[in-house]
């Protein structure tokens, strides 16, 4: 109990710098490891949000920019295809599934997807699960239906529910952009997927192709196709079948596309990193700062100790361990840093892709950073710590006579 | 082994041919200890009348074990403190000696009752908080066990070092000027109690003090001076009592 209670009190006795440090060691390790976290998760969920489908046949074009476009609902697509189009690759027999979407409107911002019901029916979004209505019903096809199927995410920040109308307005962005005349009804609220299809406001493909303003032209195209294959292999024939032609793009396979993008952007991650890591440094740095500082009032005190009988290596022990503590108070702090920073990135990464990071997932970078930081402080411990064991105890206790 | 404090012929202290000698800052070697003869019995009560400069608080030291000596012996209950490492002196000075200093030396940023656990948890018996509580009640301050050093009065402050000092049941204790900062009113009581705690305890006591009203109190006192064969040249150059906040000169082993 004698190295606690000589801990605790020196840190009682020196609590403002305790508390600064310690806030410091908090901010520098939450911060790692919601770097580490957002970084390795959001990977891997924007890696398993293929939404069902292996691959997606758009106009001739970046091949990620499709993927964004017509599976996250993010970006412009490159262009637009024939309906025609469509229904060849749906009569492939390596095909299982396609669907068609159509993209071009929004509602106050929120992306109007045009497809069709067997989006809603026929496609497996993720692991075997099924869209499911939380309300009402899927839309009926058509031209004229002029019904709405919402995802969770916008019905509730736009305040929709069944039976809500709205028109929709021109563009992908909520701008000043010139509203329809067509009036929607809201038919049904799709239960939560944690998919961007959350974010989205789906109508009947139709409905888009015919939208008052539209150019005639568009009645007979679409933004892209979603499919899904009976055997992975056929994919990457279908792949070389279409860059024969000039006008298709068959981006496949989604989940390798959308893995190739995070290796490109692989560099931002490593600034983050190297951020994080420079701010572990500067927190291990006052550590030692503030242990040091207290030496210079302490000398007295370690020649006490020593002088009661207590050895070099007790004290040695004790600084290093003292700013050990400090840095596991700030290491256990760091949890409320890195669940209030996750809670806000996490929320930031649903709104702006649907894709959910989960708070609460589990991953080493919890354990070991919290750990490095105590390391890093036992690192900055060493220097004062040898400070005490040199101590001169008779110099410091008494004048000579 | 027989039983040291129970045999007249073991004494609790002796001290042959101890010699000590400082560098000064200008490289001259000077030498502040050479005690050719000293003993102390088990139990025994001696004060030694020594001016500062006199060299009594290295002489102190050198006992406790925290300046090793140049040459000689010193013996403490039976065990050779010269032939220890630093952590075996160290554990010997925990296990056997109670040092009371002229400041008292109390952690600041402990309370009155942790000061004396501090003090016992470095022996091999560790922190006894009956037996701290004891001694703090012995010296009459059982009113003040949380309180720390600094809202207590000087004369408080001392009887927290003695009972810190003899709480460990040490063989030996040593005070060094430990009425220094006391008036005379509070002199003799502080003495008196002292004497009486380590009579009690079984503790030797050995006093070195300047003071004449501290070594009026002793009926066994002897000038360190015939003690200590230091030559008065070596007295210089700090001699002279430091004014507070003056540093130690650098002392080279």
């Amino acid at each position: 109990m004698t190295i606690p209670l000589i801990i605790y009190r020196s840190l009682r006795q020196h609590a403002l710098s305790t508390l600064v440090t310690a806030a410091s060691i908090a901010l520098a390790c939450g911060l790692l490891m919601t770097v580490w976290m957002v970084k390795a998760q959001s990977q891997r969920a924007f890696m398993e949000t293929s939404t069902g489908f292996d691959g997606v046949l758009g106009a001739r074009g970046s091949e990620l920019q499709i993927v964004l476009n017509s599976i996250f609902h993010l970006e412009a697509s490159p262009g637009n295809i024939k309906v025609s189009d469509y229904e060849q690759i749906k009569k492939h027999p390596a095909v299982k599934t396609a669907v068609p979407i159509a993209t071009g409107d929004n509602y106050r911002g929120w992306r109007i997807v045009g497809t069709a019901s067997e989006m809603f029916t026929g496609v497996a979004y993720a692991g075997g699960k099924k869209y499911e209505m939380a309300q009402g019903k899927i839309f009926s096809d058509g031209e004229h239906a002029h019904e709405a199927v919402v995802g969770s995410f916008a019905a509730a920040q736009l305040g929709l529910g069944v039976g809500s109308v709205f028109h929709p307005s021109h563009g992908l962005a909520h701008a000043s952009g010139h509203e329809h005349e067509e009036e929607y009804r809201v038919a049904g609220i799709l239960a939560p997927t944690n998919t961007p299809a959350d974010r989205v406001i789906w109508i009947p493909l139709e409905g888009v192709q015919h939208m008052s303003g539209h150019a005639e032209s568009a009645h007979s195209e679409l933004s892209a196709v979603l499919v899904q294959l009976k055997a992975r292999p056929a994919g990457f024939q279908l792949k070389e079948y279409y860059k024969r032609g000039e006008r298709l793009t068959f981006a496949y396979p989604a989940t390798a596309i959308i893995a190739d993008f995070f290796n490109k952007i692989g560099w931002f991650d490593r600034v983050l990193a190297l951020v994080a890591f420079v701010v572990a440094l500067v927190a291990a740095g006052s550590v030692l700062a503030s242990v040091y500082a207290s030496m210079s009032e302490r000398q007295r005190d370690i020649a006490i100790l020593r002088a009661l009988g207590a050895r070099r290596g007790t004290v040695f022990s004790t600084l290093m361990l003292e700013a050990m503590v400090i840095c596991a108070l700030g290491a256990v702090c760091a949890f409320a840093v890195y669940f209030a920073l996750m809670t806000g990135v996490t929320e930031l990464i649903r709104e702006q892709t649907g894709v959910v990071i989960s708070i609460m997932a589990w991953h080493p970078v919890l354990l070991w950073c919290p750990l490095g930081m105590i390391a890093l402080g036992a690192f900055g411990g060493i220097v004062p710590a040898v400070k005490a064991y040199r101590v001169p105890v008779a110099e410091t206790l008494s004048p000579l006579s | 082994m027989r039983d040291g404090a129970a045999h007249p012929h073991i004494r609790m202290l002796t001290v042959r041919n101890l010699t000590k000698s400082f560098t000064t800052p200008e490289g001259a070697k000077v030498r502040v200890v050479d005690v050719a003869d000293f003993h102390l019995d088990p139990g025994a009560q001696v004060a030694l009348r020594g001016e500062s400069g006199s060299g009594k608080t290295t002489f102190l030291h050198l006992i406790a074990g925290i300046l090793r000596p140049n040459s000689g012996s010193i013996l403490i209950d039976g065990a050779e403190m010269t032939s220890l490492s630093e952590s075996g002196r160290d554990a010997l000075r925990a296990a056997k000696i109670g040092y009371v200093f002229q400041t008292f030396n109390l952690l600041q940023g402990h309370t009155v009752l942790e000061n004396v656990l501090l003090g016992m948890s470095f022996a091999p018996g560790g922190a006894d908080g009956v037996r701290a509580r004891a001694m703090l009640g012995r010296v009459g301050l059982s009113h003040r066990l949380r309180h720390f050093p600094r809202e207590l009065s000087t004369g408080q402050q001392q009887r927290v070092a003695v009972a810190r000092a003899l709480a460990n049941r040490p063989k030996l204790v040593i005070a060094d000027e430990p009425t220094g900062n006391l008036d005379n009113r509070n002199t003799a009581g502080a003495l008196d109690l002292m004497k009486e705690v380590c009579r009690e305890c079984g503790a030797a006591l050995l006093l070195v003090s300047h003071d004449d009203a501290t070594l009026e109190r002793f009926t066994n006192v002897r000038d360190f001076t015939d003690i200590n064969r230091m030559d008065n040249a070596s007295r210089t150059p700090w001699g002279q009592p430091r004014k507070p906040g003056e540093s130690a000169p650098r002392i080279v082993e």
